[in-house]
């Protein structure tokens, strides 16, 4: 029987069912679980309560990122420095003693390997090409960048994971968001990735799972794919990959936990096999063109309310959608804009460079471009960039990129999550702007009142040295950083 | 989990649009070790306003909500259905929910009811003033005045939720299955099942 052709998401899931029931729910095999300090010690509690042990706890890797301050973590006489917030070291004592109780490799807060969950589980070669990935944290789909299905899960899920290895699922459907062309030159892959959640809107991946084809994925870095997949839960999406090649092959091998010597050519070969058959079929299929994607900016509380950084903030009357209106207007009076403002003339205080999303060595490097022999202006309050791993922090220091941002004044931080979420000190304060490299601009996500403009890591730097979002292209020499 | 079948009684008409998980229960709620308590920092935002629906003396200890479309949006944060059912909320109807949200819901044996936009919005101008029933057993929703709104639910969680099964129980029943799964990956996909621990690092 010739098999039918089948989309990379479709081969991921067929090859990891353990058991189908008749309703279509499926026991589906999880090959890697991430686990960091906010969504697991309920999950641990549980299972000690029912007496259930960690059935893989070699499939397992814990690391804290949520909470940790990113000031520095070692006194100058190499002590521990305290955590001042209780609770917060509370929830990161609980993950430091359960990872050893339960036989889970855990990465300490001052090692070198620390970082942001989504950060080191491709870096570590702990996330991989075909794998199932979970965590419970909604941005693992950003592991889909090295062609795994990675999605993010609750905490009922995280233990029901810890328990079996596995998960209750129902096949999601497969959507494809096709990109066509090229990105133009200052356009990145945060660009892009807002621009698509701006077309599909943030349920218009619901119930699927996307993947992203198109040459300019073929072209795109690993570090950007993994920015553009990381942004999939903003579309509504569980799940996003990127068919895995020869870029991810090389970013991979001889990272820590990859495969090696023979398993490394069997795995490839595999890996290989992956890709989207032709003929196979996708339940939903969006198209963009790259030539229309340009330096996009937020400008509301949502991650689809993005606009070009040429344009304006929309009127809300402008919205067919009656609901669309009012949630419109109730986001300008949040954000304290006038609708028709152009989008470069408004001030920003604060710049964020960090995140799962943007706190990747390229990410440094880009907006570092910028930065170079710039200062930031003095309007802006507050600038901080916070690598997404000690080992990108150390490979930036050794670059000399530290150094652009400490000279055009900047905070160079410890790795963690920082100001993305506000369950750290790195808060933006209640009424002020903040451009962020970030990946969520709801109500309160950097801290109670506080106003977010999601944007690219060139484009932070840009409205860093000119104290209002700003066109990066106008700015520097272009450079031609599509991928 | 607690079997759940019918609920009946008043229902908060919020009925706002991309409700996301951090409006539910904000970031800072989230340092705690425990499932209990969260109610307090339920809906925070929202309920800084005076006149909110949440503090109206009617909807005290309502059991359902009604929202608007993408309902739990965000965050993975199963403390947004904790924070819910220590409000007291144990269903929400909505025209759409989040695929995160909608399955922690359901591990806390929240209804996560999904009704097309009109009947919600019918549910939202009957709620002010009347109580509403969800009955899951027959996957109807209605009214003092004979609305009778299907819904579908996963034959599996409607399972899980009326006989309050827990479902790590149910697949650890299935643990023969993983074993045979395990194997059969350590002999095609050997690298999956073994990762190269710190060797080369």
């Amino acid at each position: 029987m010739a098999s039918k052709p089948r989309t990379l998401y479709e081969k991921i899931w067929d090859s990891h069912v353990v058991e189908r029931l008749d309703d279509g729910t499926c026991l589906i095999y999880i090959d890697r679980h991430l686990v960091h300090e906010v969504t697991s010690p309920q999950a641990f509690e549980a299972l000690r309560l029912a007496g259930r042990k960690v059935r893989r706890p070699d499939l397992t890797l814990a690391v804290p990122d949520h909470n940790l301050p990113t000031t520095p973590r070692v006194a100058a006489d190499g002590s521990r420095l305290p955590i001042e917030d209780e609770q917060s070291a509370a929830q990161l004592a609980a993950l430091e003693r359960n990872a050893p109780e339960f036989g889970i490799d855990y990465i300490d807060a001052i090692a070198l390997a620390q970082g942001i969950v989504h950060v080191v589980g491709p870096e570590q070669g702990f996330s991989l090409p075909g794998a199932t990935i979970v965590c419970g944290d909604s941005h693992t789909a950003a592991h889909g960048g090295v062609g795994a299905l990675a999605f993010g899960i609750g905490t009922s899920e995280v233990e029901h994971v810890l328990a079996t290895q596995t998960l209750q699922l129902r096949q999601s459907k497969s959507m494809e968001v096709r990109v066509e062309g090229s990105l133009g030159p200052g356009v990145t892959p945060k660009d892009l990735i807002l621009h698509i959640i701006g077309e599909i809107g943030t349920a218009g991946g619901t119930g699927h799972v996307i993947e992203y084809r198109g040459r300019v994925f073929e072209e795109m870095s690993v570090e950007g794919r993994l920015t553009v997949c990381n942004m999939s839960i903003e579309g509504g999406a569980r799940a996003g990959l990127i068919a895995p090649d020869d870029k991810v092959f090389a970013y991979l091998k001889g990272r820590p936990y990859a495969p090696k010597g023979e398993d490394w050519d069997r795995a490839v070969a595999w890996w290989r096999s992956l890709a989207t058959d032709e003929g196979a079929v996708f339940d939903k299929s969006v198209v963009i063109d790259a030539a229309n994607v340009e330096p996009t900016v937020s400008w509301g509380t949502s991650p689809e309310d993005v606009v070009p950084v040429g344009g304006r903030v929309p009127d809300p009357e402008s919205f067919a959608d009656t609901s669309k209106r009012e949630a419109a207007r109730k986001s300008l009076d949040y954000m304290g804009l006038v609708p028709g403002t152009l989008i470069e003339d408004i001030p920003v205080e604060n710049i964020f460079i960090g995140s799962c999303t943007n706190s990747r060595i390229e990410d440094l490097r880009s907006a570092a471009e910028v930065l170079a022999g710039r200062t930031i202006a003095p309007g802006v309050r507050w600038a901080i960039v916070v690598p997404g791993s000690g080992l990108v922090k150390k490979q930036a220091e050794e670059e000399g990129i530290d150094r652009i941002f400490t000279e055009a004044g900047f905070e160079w931080r410890e790795p963690g999550c920082s100001a993305c979420l506000a369950m750290n000190p790195d808060k933006v304060p209640p009424g002020e702007r903040c451009a962020s490299t970030s990946n969520r601009n709801f109500v309160g996500r950097q801290g109670p009142g506080s106003r977010t403009h999601l944007v690219s890591p060139a484009m932070a730097a840009a409205a860093a040295v000119t104290g209002r979002l700003a066109d990066v292209r106008k700015l520097a020499p272009c450079q031609a950083d599509g991928g | 989990m607690q079997a759940v079948s019918t609920i009946e009684g008043r229902a908060i008409p919020l009925g706002l649009k991309n409700i996301d998980t951090d409006v539910i229960i904000p970031a800072h709620w989230l340092k705690t070790v425990s499932r209990e308590g969260l109610g307090k920092g339920a809906f925070e935002t929202i309920r800084a306003t005076p006149g909110n629906p949440f503090d109206l003396e009617d909807f005290a200890n309502a059991p359902i909500l009604i929202a608007g479309d993408n309902f739990g949006c965000g965050s993975s944060r199963e403390h947004a259905a904790w924070a819910m059912l220590d409000m007291g909320l144990t269903a929400v109807i909505a025209p759409s929910f989040s695929d995160i949200f909608a399955g922690n819901a359901f591990k806390n044996g929240i209804l996560a009811v999904e009704l097309p936009q009109e009947q919600v919005d019918r549910l939202l101008e009957v709620a002010k003033d009347h109580p509403i029933a969800i009955d899951l057993e027959n996957q109807v929703v209605t009214t003092p005045f004979q609305d009778r709104f299907e819904f579908q639910v996963d034959p599996f969680r409607k399972r899980c939720l009326l006989e309050g099964l827990d479902e790590i129980g149910l697949t650890l029943g299935s643990e023969s299955a993983v074993t045979k799964h395990e194997q059969m990956r350590e002999g095609t996909l050997p690298w999956l099942d073994k990762p190269s621990r710190r060797d080369a690092a």
